[in-house]
């Protein structure tokens, strides 16, 4: 250090130990040649992404019930991130500051299913994804400007289990829930399980969302019948307005779901007209029930239709042009597809084929285009957006390629002709995921695999095992598997943005800072005592905190408003306190506030918890408490 | 020597030309057009700073990259060395520089009005005293910021002079500095003038 000579020299040193975004220009690398070395055709070289190199989709995974979301890229299938949403994630010191403790409440996890991305016109506007809570029936808003959890909505009411969702229609004006789970309602109310098919309801909820700012609130629900409403999809084109889910246990079974709930060769998909419920809140065609407005579908025809599809199924996909919905039953080897068209023409001729609880059933062979043979156990379609859809198979671990309608007169005889590819998935997969495949301009070009078992397939790690993911090529005519990764418990789907939709800030710019206790000199810093509350307003820059001394008495409720002055990417600094269970970590103009009651006497050191720089280890202070007696 | 004299005499009271005269407005405009323009740029990279950190010095102002985030940066590294912070209110020629831009555009749209060569060489000889009393400055002020260092920072160092003109690798750091467009202007002055001289050299007395 006394060798030093020059001034650079010293800022090289204080920055040395810090990693910044972007520090390798990209396609200048060495290693990009070694990439091209090999064959460049092959699955190795077209999955790499050299050092420095950016990778060119964004892969949003559900974190399952790790309650988290997972960011990688496409194709290395490198995991970049984790955006904590449903859990504490001291990593980036979420669930330790008042803001996010309050976004948390009570629950300390969440189960995230299907994360959904904000449209504008039916296509990704790269504003927000919108993931949800199958455990506590929560649903969040990450913003895509920071990629961090902005909103958590719920637990909503009367509605148990928000396993169907979050599906946000064609301009974001609403997220869609289904209800997994019924209980009687509204929530609180007790019934004998004896009673289902009397006393429990589901619902559907039309989560609202403020085009400006995405706040989320919940719009109305349709209460129905105690069907266990799976996964669903939203319509576009000439089904723009509705949505639709799938259900198992038509047969409204309490116990044994396994055995009693798979008796009937149909179960009932919902079709939802949402703008037909929007119109009847509107109208004020509804009861309010734990004050949400909630219509009775036998009461206000035209909001729900019920539509017979084989046994148990599980996806209900609308293609890109929104005219086809292909429903898979588990336990019926074949995709069932449906011509939106001709249940638009079966409505308005009332072509019905019974009544259930007041609402409507669509004659099954009046709106149903073909069947086609995948394979056994299909669960979700997805589409490329040149005439081909693909359907996982979760029992016979295959992905599925065929061809969408319209067929020809010799393809519609014998639909095993469309059927164009298999390719084997290791194993069980469960969803499938391209990009945009919900929106009307689908990427195609890549097909994530999310298999559920990985047994035998990565090093060993005990019987705790990760999930498998696949990356498949789909550009060509047949399907190609490039890249296989492993996550952590447990992706169910996920979604696919082009890199360049979206410009994340870096740096949270100290112009937009508004919170009133942000400080950013250190004469702005200070102590306030206020009785037994200890206000402190403290910033953190390289390579300290200010102040880094508080006096305290053991009882006092401390405060502290931290502000990270810096504004350089990568900037972050960490506020640990030792034995107080903090970890705020604050990123660049951030400002951030914990309230801690000092339950005991002592000192307390704290430090900077996230390695900025050179003298990041020095970056420490000390909560000097006096105990009680000697206070007096 | 008496010949010589009288050669000088003569000389600068030749009367100027029209072409001198327009040389002498250009020049005014040269000059004024300085301010508008930072006049250097210092310019630090390393690997954690691809893009570089960016300091633009004007006649009136200190202007970091980044929307003067960079400026923000380079003293938030240079208190680990104890360097004083370089803020726009210590640099005191900051005040005055402007007006001495706008004084010299004067004297030469002086000289072109009254169109004696004699207006020109004064013009010249002090805009030359003045340029090199900046530059000498300028380097003065590089000197005092790496020589007046805290001896109680974090890091002790030697003290040093940032290159004033070039580029220098130091560790992983390369420091550059360079004249930008402003100090083009103002080298284009003199020239100016010296072309309004040399126009004018056979002009009648």
């Amino acid at each position: 250090m006394k060798n030093s000579h020059h001034l650079p020299g010293l800022l090289a040193l204080a920055t040395a130990l810090v990693s910044l975004t972007g520090c390798n220009p990209p396609g200048k690398s060495p290693a990009a040649s070694t990439g091209k070395a090999g064959d460049a055709t092959s699955a190795a070289a077209r999955t790499y992404v050299a050092p420095g190199e950016k990778d060119e989709f964004y892969l949003f995974y559900s974190g399952g019930h790790s309650g988290q979301v997972f960011v990688a890229g496409i194709p290395s299938m490198r995991h970049i991130t984790t955006i904590p949403v449903f859990g504490k994630y001291p990593g980036t010191g979420y669930g330790y500051d008042e803001e996010t403790k309050k976004m948390l409440g009570d629950y300390t996890w969440g189960d995230v299913h299907h994360p959904g991305l904000s449209k504008t016109n039916g296509l990704y506007d790269g504003r927000w994804l919108f993931v949800n809570d199958n455990a506590n029936n929560r649903i969040a808003r990450i913003d895509l400007r920071d990629f961090k959890t902005r909103q958590i909505l719920g637990p909503i009411p009367n509605s148990m289990g928000n396993h169907g969702s979050s599906f946000v229609t064609t301009n974001s004006e609403y997220v869609l829930v289904a209800t997994r789970f019924s209980v009687p309602l509204p929530k609180g109310r007790y019934a004998d399980p004896a009673d289902y098919a009397k006393e429990f309801n589901g619902s559907v909820t039309g989560i609202k969302i403020d085009p400006k700012s995405g706040t989320m609130s919940v719009g109305w629900q349709i209460l129905t019948p105690p069907l266990d409403w799976d996964l669903g999809s939203t319509g576009k084109g000439p089904s723009e307005g509705w949505a639709f889910w799938t259900s198992y246990n038509t047969e409204m079974a309490h116990d044994q779901l396994e055995a009693n709930s798979t008796q009937k060769d149909r179960d009932l998909a919902a079709v939802v007209n949402w703008r037909a419920a929007e119109a009847a809140v509107k109208d004020g065609k509804v009861t309010m029930m734990d004050g949400v407005p909630v219509i009775d579908p036998a009461k206000v025809p035209g909001v729900l239709y019920y539509l017979p599809v084989p046994k148990s199924p599980h996806g209900i996909d609308t293609d890109p042009s929104g005219r086809w919905i292909a429903a898979s039953g588990k336990l019926a080897p074949v995709v069932s597809v449906f011509d939106f068209t001709k249940i638009q023409a079966a409505i308005e001729k009332k072509d019905f084929e019974s009544d259930f609880r007041g609402v409507p059933v669509i004659r099954h062979d009046s709106v149903i285009e073909g069947e086609v043979p995948v394979g056994l156990g299909p669960l979700h379609t997805q589409y490329d957006g040149l005439g081909n859809a693909y359907t996982s198979l979760f029992i016979e671990s295959v992905v599925t390629k065929w061809k969408m309608p319209p067929w020809t007169a010799e393809e519609r005889a014998d639909l095993n002709k469309v059927v164009l590819d298999k390719i084997p998935v290791h194993y069980s997969i469960g969803h499938l995921v391209i990009g945009g495949s919900d929106t009307t301009k689908p990427y195609g070009k890549y097909l994530v695999a999310m298999n559920k078992l990985s047994k035998g397939r990565h090093l060993s790690v005990g019987p705790s095992q990760p999930e498998d993911s696949e990356l498949i090529d789909i550009s060509g005519k047949k399907m190609e598997t490039v890249y296989e990764t492993f996550t952590e418990p447990e992706p169910h789907f996920a979604q696919i943005l082009k890199a360049d939709a979206i410009k994340p800030i870096e740096v949270y710019p100290k112009a937009e800072n508004t919170d009133p206790d942000a400080v950013w000199s250190a004469p702005e810093t200070g102590v306030v005592r206020h009785g037994n509350v200890v206000e402190v307003k403290m910033l953190a820059i390289r390579s300290h905190f200010t102040p880094d001394k508080i006096e305290l008495n053991e009882g006092d409720e401390l405060v502290i408003h931290i502000t990270n002055v810096e504004q350089s990417p990568d900037m972050i600094h960490g506020l640990g306190i030792v034995e107080q269970d903090v970890n705020l970590v604050i990123d660049p103009g951030e400002t951030k506030t914990v309230r801690i009651k000092m339950k005991k006497p002592g000192v307390f050191p704290f430090y900077c918890t996230n390695f900025c720089s050179a003298l990041h280890q020095e970056m420490q202070g000390y909560l000097a408490v006096k105990p009680l007696v000697a206070a007096k | 020597m008496k010949s010589l004299f009288q050669r000088e005499y003569i000389f600068l009271r030749r009367s100027l030309n029209v072409q001198s005269r327009v040389l002498l407005v250009l020049a005014a405009v040269a000059v004024i057009g300085a301010v508008f323009f930072p006049l250097w740029k210092i310019r630090l990279v390393a690997p954690q700073y691809q893009e570089g950190l960016r300091i633009e010095i004007y006649s009136h102002k200190l202007v970091g990259g980044n929307d003067g985030q960079d400026l923000v940066e380079v003293n938030g590294l240079n208190h680990y060395i104890g360097m004083k912070p370089l803020v726009q209110e210590d640099f005191v020629e900051m005040k005055w520089l402007p007006f001495a831009f706008g004084f010299f555009a004067l004297l030469a749209l002086r000289a072109a009005a009254v169109g004696r060569m004699l207006s020109l060489i004064d013009l010249g000889v002090l805009f030359l005293y003045f340029t090199a009393f900046s530059l000498g400055n300028f380097y003065f002020r590089l000197y005092s910021y790496g020589h007046s260092l805290n001896p109680h920072a974090p890091v002790a160092m030697k003290p040093f002079t940032p290159v004033l003109l070039g580029s220098q690798h130091i560790a992983n750091f390369v420091q550059s500095s360079w004249p930008q467009t402003g100090a083009l202007l103002l080298g284009l002055f003199p020239l100016l003038v010296l072309s309004a001289i040399w126009s004018s050299r056979r002009e009648e007395a």
